[in-house]
């Protein structure tokens, strides 16, 4: 009874490390490929070399022949068609009737080495007529354009037609109409970790385990048992270490299907690892877009009205597609009170591989071309891009014009640091020619507050188990992919039961151990997993004061609870953490608490065809400020320095949310100076990390990050999200940035030199005409 | 396919393996000596996951033959924690997160691990240097740049 008392531990809001930190810069941490498995075969897949056609024949006879070859595959070894939005499920994983694009899977074999799977892929000949291919979006758009699928006429896989508010009238109450067109190049992931699975499939019993590279075991579960035709209780999926997602390993992938559907037509075990040209090939990146935006101004800035239309070639299959699409137009205005709005968005269906989530899903293209035009008309109305944006900022609590629910708005608070920050006052339009600043303002989700697999389930499920050892073992479906989710978890627990972190340990994503979870996507598990963590701890916070309250026979209300320690009130009566835990575990035995959390119905959007997408229970905001000098000889742009202000709501693990607003933001300047997928004729030019120009590291500026902190009344701690909202700003800031360097406006991203060259010349020739013209008449 | 009995000394025990002429270094260290803690993240030689010290040199193991490597002092990630201890880079990495989802991490901290060798205060410009070669998709290489400068002053 004479302990000492430790005090109450503080984890909310402390620099955290990873929790698995130790595990990665040791080399220790386990990543799908590096896990013993003891033998397995050797897993490969062959792909289409026709970008669009009718499979006539597969011939696998002779693959099958071959010493060593253990199992060949083709579509025909698979019970149904899959895809991660269940109304839009068109894709077999592999090839079935017809090949859609260059590189999609046909067939697939195992067997006992890799020189011996080679050969088999070698052995199977592909009998495939060729059908017109289309390879831009105007094109398999074109008239008597052969459809990729049945019933979509056009290809048009998704049309949004949406209009808010009077457009007319907002655009007949502006001063100033102008509008633009934009065109962003088609971007990839570039997670460094390539695709691998292993699946072991045990005959005797019928049952399956599938160890993956994925950030939504859930979804890959649920795909295994339909495309295997499987009960989904015999399959096991495991997430081991995964060397990052951002997006790309969100969908179910082909390569996961075909890796169990080998182990089970083997008989055994696959290894099956992509090669960095398969995970291009693998895609679902950010998709080629076109816009056409139309923005009604007030002479102060105030924004009457907007009129967009975007369209996306997804590729292939559906996919996010729809979803994607959806995106664009939610989130295209909801982060200003605008006066109407109109929206059109066509997703299309072309032959290059599918295009899907990327980090600012759907949103990341539009916020560029919003946020140039907004600069442009600043510019042409002698506003400052400040004081614009001011002058269209919301008021917490406020429903977008879409439907959409604000509760907590740290914009203002971003746009004043960045301001302060970046000296912009006192700066800006007195820098020299070739050196500008650029500012743009970007919004995103915490979550979708509608999952696309929900049947009215708890979003987010928790459980804690408390054991004799005296130790809680957090156990949750959220992928840790490398954002520190577990970490999160982590110090939630910790804070509200006020115990030191070492005391509590997490398991993740086995789905034979770890209750369901919706993944990491959509920069969910912060704000969902991390109110379910919230409420498991405040339970078993109870359970373990009640037990105290008994053993010390007094009531609960008399207890202190110091973390390590239950004291009764106004004495120096204490129990140690031992003993609570005896005394709560002598009469239950071992105990598995939980806590679930939902997104209340007011966040969960409008009821209009679509409106579910852009809904969230917490929107983040971010403001960005970047300056950039131009070589005006060369067309190349360097970023000097970055300001970006993000509000999280409430940071947590401060040191974890600038990691992530940091590499959100290198991120967005990757996809605005450099990056971009390529093919001819369908076939990718840039697979690999060298003609896919990624940033290095001596490319990629300081970047000041300030966290902003809304405190949102539904976050846990009023925390929100931190991975994704600063990422949309970066690309319109350099632009915009650019112009105040040079005076040119790049409307076609990448901002590569040949694009910023071709600007700079065409500017030039106009230049000259125009004098020559006025020589003439002069 | 020939073999040939290959002796090299890889984080200071010497090994004797029969090797074929084709072997790739970053097949041997994970496959044969179980060393998983050096990653493939491409092609060949496009990303530099695969970074390990060849006699004191960084070296990429996925354009490696291991055949070339006979007599030579091979070290990976497993090698710089010692006697229960992280290394300077590998605790400044971890405390300001210079790694995330860890997957480049290793190749870069043994690329940082020779730079600091061979220069022990560098600069941020040949910190840049040393680790161009070096692809990360997480961080925006701020807080990499900070671990190991982190490193350094250690």
């Amino acid at each position: 009874m004479d302990q000492p008392v430790r005090h109450a531990q503080h984890t909310i809001g402390s620099r955290t490390p990873l929790v698995d930190g130790i595990d990665k810069v040791t080399g220790r941490a386990r990543y799908t490929a590096d896990l013993p498995f003891g033998e397995t075969l050797v897993g490969a897949i062959l792909r289409s070399p026709i970008a669009h056609g009718v499979i006539r024949r597969i011939d696998t006879t002779k693959a099958k022949a071959i010493p060593g070859v253990r199992a060949v595959i083709t579509g025909e070894d698979f019970a149904a068609p899959y895809g991660v939005i269940p109304i839009a499920q068109n894709e077999w994983p592999l090839a079935r009737d017809k090949v859609r694009y260059r590189g999609e899977p046909v067939a697939a074999v195992a067997a006992v080495d890799e020189a011996t799977a080679q050969a088999a892929l070698a052995a199977i000949s592909l009998d495939i007529a060729p059908l017109p291919a289309y390879f831009a979006a105007a094109d398999a758009r074109g008239d008597g354009a052969v459809p990729l699928h049945e019933k979509k006429l056009g290809n048009i896989e998704r049309e949004v037609d949406h209009v808010f508010g009077d457009v007319d009238l907002g655009f007949a109450q502006a001063d100033l109409v102008r509008e633009q067109t934009f065109h962003y190049a088609e971007v990839a992931h570039g997670q460094i970790e390539l695709n691998a699975a292993v699946a072991e499939y045990e005959p005797e019993r019928g049952r399956l385990t599938t160890h993956s590279v994925t950030q939504v075991p859930y979804y890959l579960h649920l795909t295994l048992a339909q495309c295997l035709g499987m009960d989904s209780s015999s399959i096991r999926v495991v997430k081991p270490f995964v060397g990052g997602g951002f997006g790309h390993r969100v969908e179910p992938l082909n390569f996961e299907m075909v890796t169990a559907a080998l182990a089970r037509a083997a008989g055994g075990a696959v290894k099956l690892e992509l090669t960095r040209e398969e995970c291009f090939l693998t895609h679902r990146g950010r998709p080629e877009t076109d816009i056409r935006l139309k923005i009604g101004l007030k002479k102060s800035g105030q924004i009457t009205a907007v009129d967009c239309e975007i369209v996306q070639r997804g590729g292939a299959y559906g996919g996010y597609g729809l979803v994607t699409i959806l995106y664009a137009g939610a989130l295209l205005h909801a982060l200003y009170k605008v006066g109407a709005v109109m929206y059109r968005g066509f997703r299309v269906y072309t032959n290059t591989p599918p295009c899907g989530a990327m980090r600012g899903h759907g949103a990341v293209d539009v916020r560029h071309a919003f946020e140039s035009l907004l600069d442009s008309m600043a510019h042409e109305l002698r506003l400052d891009p400040f004081a614009l944006r001011r002058t269209n900022l919301i008021t917490p609590p406020h429903r977008t014009l879409n439907d959409l629910q604000v509760n907590s708005y740290g914009l203002p608070e971003c746009l004043n640091w960045v301001e302060q920050a970046s000296t912009w006052k006192a700066r800006r339009g007195k820098l020299p020619r070739g050196r500008g600043f650029g500012l743009a303002c970007s919004h995103y989700v915490s979550g979708s507050a509608k999952p696309v697999h929900w049947s009215g389930e708890p979003h987010a499920v928790i459980n804690l188990k408390l054991d004799f050892d005296g130790g809680i073992t957090i156990l949750t479906g959220a992928s840790d992919i490398g954002q520190g989710s577990s970490t999160l978890l982590t110090q939630v627990v910790a804070e509200v039961m006020q115990l030191p972190m070492q005391r509590i340990r997490v398991v993740a994503t086995d789905s034979a151990l770890t209750p369901k979870d919706n993944g990491s996507y959509s920069s969910r598990v912060s704000f969902m997993v991390g109110n379910a963590a919230l409420r498991a701890a405040e339970s078993l916070r109870r359970v373990l004061v009640d037990a105290a309250a008994k053993r010390l026979e007094v009531s609960p209300d008399d207890i202190e609870w110091l973390g390590e320690c239950a004291r009764v009130s106004g004495t120096d009566r204490t129990l140690d953490f031992a003993g609570v835990v005896n005394a709560a575990l002598a009469d239950a035995g071992t105990l598995t608490v939980k806590g679930t959390w939902s997104t209340p119905k007011e966040t969960q959007g409008g009821t209009f065809r679509g409106a579910a997408v852009g809904s969230t229970a917490g929107f983040s905001y971010a403001a960005t400020v970047v300056e950039v000098v131009v070589d005006e000889d060369t067309g190349a742009v360097r970023v000097e320095r970055v300001w970006v202000a993000h509000d999280c709501g409430r940071a947590i693990n401060p040191l974890a949310v600038e990691g992530q607003v940091q590499g959100a933001v290198w991120m967005g300047m990757g996809q605005a100076l450099s990056e971009e997928t390529q093919y001819h004729e369908g076939l990718h030019l840039r697979p690999n990390m060298l003609d896919y120009r990624i940033p290095t590291i001596v490319e990629s500026p300081p970047i000041e990050v300030h966290l902003v902190e809304s405190l949102d009344p539904l976050g846990p701690f009023g925390a929100k999200e931190a991975s994704e909202g600063a990422i949309h700003s970066f690309a319109p800031a350099l632009t915009n940035a650019i112009f105040d360097a040079i005076g040119i406006r790049l409307n076609d991203l990448p901002a590569s030199p040949d694009r910023v060259l071709g600007a700079i010349v065409a500017r030039q020739r106009e230049e000259r005409l125009r004098r020559a013209v006025a020589a003439a008449k002069g | 396919m020939s073999k040939r009995l290959l002796s090299v000394v890889v984080n200071g025990r010497v090994r004797e393996d029969a090797i074929a002429d084709h072997a790739l270094l970053v097949d041997y260290l994970r496959d044969t000596l179980g060393l998983t803690g050096t990653k493939q993240g491409c092609d060949g030689g496009e990303c530099g996951a695969c970074t390990v010290l060849i006699d004191g040199e960084p070296r990429l193991a996925c354009i490696t033959l291991t055949a070339t490597c006979a007599g030579a002092q091979i070290e990976t990630i497993e090698s710089l924690a010692a006697g229960g201890r992280m290394s300077r880079l590998q605790q400044a990495f971890h405390e300001k997160l210079g790694t995330q989802c860890g997957f480049c991490t290793p190749g870069m901290i043994m690329a940082a691990e020779a730079l600091l060798r061979r220069n022990p205060r560098p600069g941020e410009a040949e910190i840049r240097e040393a680790l161009s070669g070096n692809l990360c998709r997480c961080t925006g290489y701020v807080k990499i740049i900070e671990s190991v400068q982190a490193a350094a002053e250690a």
